[in-house]
């Protein structure tokens, strides 16, 4: 058995380190550790709770909006009011600019750049994958950048800018959109999805959305046009479809609100079977986090976050988040699921893996950008964007939304008119939660287990796979 | 070194990855472009590089030990000093150390140290509250000279922390600032008190507002998504506050305030502790208590009622509408008068 610590663990949001036990050719058990502590729950108390619009968005660069909401759905619920339909189109149009946004930054930035390493060199495909996907310098960053800047010009009409907006609030949106900001925007995402068809998908964004099997994926990828099916043959080739396993219960608090419910449902799913999931029974697990506390892990409307100084106990800053004291797996994979995305559910079949975690991810973009051209076309320029209503002095509410990376809930009480307690649990919170008291390792630690590793491996790249085929956002992890 | 390259190290601490996502949105050219053109090379950035690991640790040995030379140093985020001076709040991955203890040998090594947001540059969001985290920035601690570097910090060209302030900064404020240095073009005199070039805080967010009609009347917006001047009851520091975010456009055509929310003043030190809600101007008897900054009280209130009194009509109206209600008139063609 050797150790390795492997850090700083890079090309994922924030800073992450990873300790594995190895056992010869594989990884026997990992811990995952966050090693940054900020404090933002401890910051947002005693403060108005309408500044929790101004502060939460920056615990996360590249999930900010999502933050947003989530702060502005737990503002509305302890108000008692609801965004009106126009703020909650907006509000859904720079939400999925974000995600979409994010997808691709992920794909080609931070997941990519692995497979042209020279441990690959002597794959048939290495030479031109090199060239493609190499980190900064390959042709598919510079063909996704200006593209990628200018699909976020969504977000600076729609809510001034990117990240870190305050447009997004309980009621609606600060700024309305006349009738020639609509036809702007509708440019700008057709000029979008011509970019994505023809160097992402490599044809129409709804063909790729019907694909129902693997079989039919299978032809998608033999047809060799656009870097999707790129990654799929790879994928083939290294048997990515059958690693990174993490225990199958995918959760998702519903992605895109509409008047009655969610574009992608809000549920639980045990492998392809559906659950009945009652977020009442979310807890935080502390046993392995460097928090002083004691007793039973608590729901996070009675949460707290006492960081302890002296890190005597456990291994990182990340508390473990459960569900009925089970961890869950979070993310476009999870939401595709439980939205019951035929691919998602043949996927998971055997086990969620890799290449389910990427691929979802390209289906959720074949989604999403088309329903943006119908929510656009649902926009009523006449009317109201926004309505305002008093804070009680006395109130609770959460906000539970699916971020790029999957669930991400803020729980508000307010107590005299001043936040009294503010909890987070983020989406990599669950993913890479650490072991809790009954010793169940978080989603992660479960998915590394049996990696393979190469003779003289100090960072595996089976390793590197797998942590970033959960596209991890660190700093939203702790915050 | 190769040739006339400058290396840059690009290291992130107690921040949020926003800056180097608003980095990324650089259009006309994009950053690497830019990079390019100034002859900057990434030796490693934590969101960018192939690196990872005992590859990544190599590259800061190797600075460490002059086996590299480092010309720019980047640093996102808050420096982590707590809990109790450890540092322990952001133990470098893979190290084993703390962050700030890396940062500050790294310092030494580079020719010039740039604080890239508020986080880096004064500690910003990070500190909110009670500050429980002990998190400072490079060069200043809040308003205070100091922070993690000190107060005498100067690097071998005799410049102090270059601050690249806001929460985010502009993509065009970080291309911009790194290809002057990476030139040798920037001068101690390029710099205001606060360590940011004057080309970013020599402007104030009020300059180019599309709301500037209504201030000048002091037709103002009530509530949220009305399109008056946002500074009598909003809380809006655009007459305070650094920065040519109504002049220079945000991803595409954005700004805060034609986002629809006032500015608050994210390139200022301390703008995380406003001392009211951010949203809201606090008063006393009904005179907005943070005026601009170089007019005088007697000014502002005389100007004021005078503006109030002759605020024609249509501001009136349009001040506290979600969008324009009463039009311009022009006058026709041939009528004088
Ligand atoms: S300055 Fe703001 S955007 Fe930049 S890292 Fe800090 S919190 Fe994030
Ligand atoms: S809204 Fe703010 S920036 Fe615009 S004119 Fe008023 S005070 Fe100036």
């Amino acid at each position: 058995m050797s150790r390795l610590v492997v850090g700083p663990f890079n090309r994922v949001e924030g800073d992450l380190e990873v300790r594995l036990e190895v056992d010869g050719d594989h990884v026997q058990s990992a811990r995952v550790v966050s090693p940054l502590y900020r404090g933002f729950e401890g910051m947002l108390r005693g403060k108005d709770p309408r500044d929790a619009l101004v502060i939460s968005p920056r615990i996360c660069g590249i999930c900010s909006v999502s933050q947003s909401i989530s702060a502005a759905e737990a503002l509305a619920a302890a108000q008692g009011i609801k965004p009106l339909p126009n703020g909650q189109l907006v509000t859904n149009l720079v939400h999925a600019t974000e995600n979409v946004s994010d997808h691709l930054t992920h794909f080609y930035m931070f997941f990519m750049p692995d497979f042209t390493r020279d441990i690959y060199a002597g794959k048939p495909w290495h030479s031109a994958v090199a060239s493609r996907f190499a980190a900064m310098k390959g042709t598919a960053t510079q063909d996704m950048l200006p593209p990628r800047a200018e699909f976020m010009h969504i977000v600076g009409l729609l809510a001034g800018k990117w990240p870190h907006t305050m447009s997004l609030q309980p009621g609606g949106v600060t700024r309305v959109v006349a009738p020639h900001e609509v036809q702007h925007l509708r440019a700008l995402l057709s000029s979008f999805r011509r970019y994505l068809e023809r160097f992402v998908f490599g044809g129409p964004l709804e063909a790729f959305a019907e694909i129902d099997s693997l079989a039919a994926l299978a032809n998608w990828a033999s047809r060799k046009a656009g870097d999707l099916s790129t990654f799929l043959q790879i994928s083939r080739d290294l048997g990515l479809e059958t690693l990174g396993h993490a225990g199958d219960r995918f959760l998702s608090f519903g992605g895109y609100a509409h008047e009655n419910g969610h574009l992608f449902t809000r549920g639980l799913s045990l492998g392809d079977v559906p659950q009945k999931l009652n977020t009442g029974l979310i807890s935080e697990d502390i046993s392995n986090a460097w928090m002083q506390g004691a007793g039973p892990a608590r729901h996070p409307f009675d949460g707290e976050t006492l960081p302890d100084g002296d890190m005597e106990s456990g291994y990182t800053w990340c508390k473990a988040p459960r569900l009925e004291g089970l961890p869950a797996e979070v993310g476009a994979l999870a939401r595709q699921v439980v939205a019951r995305h035929p691919l998602a559910l043949e996927m998971v079949a055997n086990g969620g893996n890799v290449e389910a975690r990427i691929v979802a991810r390209f289906l959720e973009i074949a989604l999403l950008v088309p329903q943006m051209e119908r929510w656009l076309s649902k926009i009523r320029p006449d009317d109201a964007f926004i309505t305002h209503a008093d804070m009680p002095d006395h109130a609770e509410g959460a906000g539970l939304v699916e971020a790029a990376r999957g669930a991400l809930g803020h729980w508000l009480k307010v107590e005299n008119g001043k936040i009294a307690n503010y909890q987070i649990i983020a989406p990599t919170t669950w993913n890479f939660s650490p072991r809790d008291a009954s010793g169940q390792p978080g989603p992660l630690e479960q998915a590394l287990v049996a990696a393979p590793v190469q003779k003289g491996e100090t960072d595996p790249v089976s390793v590197q796979h797998i942590v970033r085929s959960f596209d991890p956002c660190m700093v939203c992890t702790v915050h | 070194m190769s040739g006339n390259r400058k290396n840059l190290l690009w290291l992130q601490s107690g921040g949020c990855g926003g800056c180097t996502l608003s980095l990324i949105c650089a259009e006309s050219p994009g950053f690497l472009t830019a990079f390019e053109a100034a002859g900057i090379n990434i030796l490693w950035h934590p969101a960018l590089s192939l690196e990872t690991g005992r590859e990544a640790s190599a590259i800061i040995d190797d600075i460490l030990s002059g086996r590299i030379l480092l010309d720019i140093l980047c640093l996102e985020g808050s420096v982590m000093m707590g809990p109790n001076g450890s540092g322990r709040f952001h133990m470098m991955a893979g190290s084993g150390e703390p962050m700030k203890d890396i940062i500050a040998r790294l310092a030494t090594k580079a020719r010039h140290v740039v604080g890239v947001g508020s986080c880096a540059a004064f500690g910003g969001i990070t500190t909110t509250g009670d500050n429980a985290v002990k998190a400072c920035g490079l060069g200043f601690d809040g308003e205070l000279k100091g922070g993690l570097l000190g107060a005498g910090f100067a690097d071998e060209s005799g410049l102090p922390v270059v601050n690249i302030p806001g929460c985010p900064v502009h993509p065009d404020w970080v291309t911009q600032t790194l290809s002057q240095l990476s030139a040798g073009e920037m001068r101690p005199d390029d710099l205001d008190e606060f360590g940011r070039p004057h080309a970013i805080s020599g402007t104030l967010v009020h300059h180019g507002c599309s709301r500037n009609e209504f201030y000048e009347y002091k037709a103002s917006a009530t509530r949220l998504c009305e399109i008056g001047c946002m500074m009598e009851n909003l809380g809006c520091k655009g007459t305070q506050a650094a920065g040519d975010c109504n002049k220079r456009a945000w991803n595409g055509s954005g700004s805060c305030i034609s986002g629809g929310y006032p500015c608050i003043a994210c390139t200022e030190p301390g703008f995380e502790e406003p001392g009211h809600p951010f949203v809201q101007t606090p008063k006393i008897a009904g005179i907005p208590v943070g005026l601009p900054t170089d007019m005088p009280k007697a000014w502002f209130v005389a100007l004021s009622s005078l503006s109030k009194a002759a605020t024609p009509k249509r501001l009136r109206q349009n001040a506290v509408s979600d969008r324009v209600v009463v039009f311009p008139k022009r006058k026709k063609k041939g009528s004088h008068r």
